[in-house]
């Protein structure tokens, strides 16, 4: 398989990783998406399914993380690593290649802030919305002591909660299949 | 029941020395309304369903046949919080969930009561990271805690009883 990629991208250096379950293959980040296209267009490839996105710190290391995509086909698996710079970490997405990847880069960048370039919908998934940080980092601290939020009940006054009955019942009135009406 | 109720006469036969303006004929019990009123709430507690992790698990093996929480009077788990009066938090509170717990004990309707299940929602149990509230005391008002990881239903039915007992002591 691995020489089939490399027959296919000859000008790439494609390393083969050692592995004990299935096989890996360490790619450039720049020909990322060409890669992934072929493994899923290719007919004897055929990666149709992307299990799982995520992605491993190696801090202090340097190139620091490495994003790792498990692919499944009817026949075989394999592992596609990628190896990125700690300053700014900045992938390109797979979403053209398998639309299900937009959450796993989400999660993705929710634990460890890696930017997936082309995303459009890159929110938190786990954390809350308003978390600052990415907890998965290794320089994250794990014990953190922050108040925990819990929004404060919404307080309606006597006004406001009259015209929001009469709004209800003008509703109501106006609505189609009222009986009588 | 409570010791100052009289009984009716079907129980307690009319001694013949006894007073007339006592008279055990009457179908009547005399008792006070704090007391009466406290005893329908602590005898029909609806718990809200809000199981979190695997607490969860011994809540609802407590709530069926086999222990059978319907003998103490607080079967009937509901799935909306305004017909509920009390919340047990079964199971670790993380922080994403805080807000949406807050809002679920805040549309329970007075009074209400809130049972601390298991050591992560006491106090964070072995999970003391980032992700976790520490106690959910720190969120909404607790009057039970119930230790254990988790607790046999046994202990969450006797953190009932200290909750029922809690509720006949309280002025209604």
């Amino acid at each position: 398989m691995i020489e089939a990629l490399r027959s296919l991208f000859p000008a790439v250096a494609l390393e083969s990783v050692e592995s004990i379950d299935q096989q890996t293959i360490r790619v450039p980040a720049a020909n990322l998406v060409e890669i992934c296209r072929a493994l899923h267009d290719r007919p004897e490839l055929g990666f149709v399914l992307l299990a799982d996105i995520t992605a491993v710190d190696w801090w202090p290391r340097e190139p620091r993380y490495d994003v790792v995509y498990h692919l499944s086909s009817l026949t075989q698996r394999l592992r596609v690593k990628v190896s990125i710079d700690g300053n700014a970490p900045r992938l390109p997405t797979v979403q053209g290649v398998w639309p299900g990847a937009g959450w796993l880069e989400r999660e993705t960048w929710d634990m460890f802030g890696i930017v997936f370039e082309g995303h459009g919908d890159l929110r938190r998934l786990l954390m809350p919305d308003e978390w600052e940080g990415h907890p998965l980092r290794k320089d994250f601290p794990v014990q953190i002591r922050l108040r925990p939020r819990a929004e404060e009940p919404l307080q309606v006054t006597e006004e406001e909660f009259r015209a929001n009955l009469a709004r209800d019942k003008a509703a109501r009135a106006d609505a189609p299949g009222k009986p009588g009406a | 029941m409570d010791s100052n109720l009289v009984l009716p006469s079907s129980v307690v036969q009319r001694p013949a020395s006894a007073p007339l303006e006592y008279d055990p004929d009457l179908p009547v019990l005399t008792t006070s309304v704090d007391k009466l009123v406290q005893w329908a709430r602590r005898s029909s507690i609806w718990p809200v369903t809000f199981g979190l992790a695997c607490c969860a698990i011994e809540m609802m093996a407590m709530s069926c046949a086999r222990y059978d929480i319907a003998r103490f009077g607080a079967e009937v788990f509901r799935g909306s919080p305004r017909q509920s009066d009390l919340m047990i938090v079964a199971g670790r509170l993380s922080r994403k969930m805080a807000p949406a717990l807050r809002r679920v004990y805040d549309q329970m309707p007075e009074p209400k009561w809130v049972i601390s299940m298991g050591a992560c929602a006491s106090i964070g149990g072995v999970f003391d990271n980032y992700a976790l509230v520490q106690g959910v005391d720190q969120i909404v008002p607790v009057d039970v805690y119930v230790p254990g990881c988790p607790p046999r239903p046994e202990s969450l039915i006797y953190g009932i009883v200290q909750l029922q007992k809690k509720i006949a002591s309280q002025r209604a």
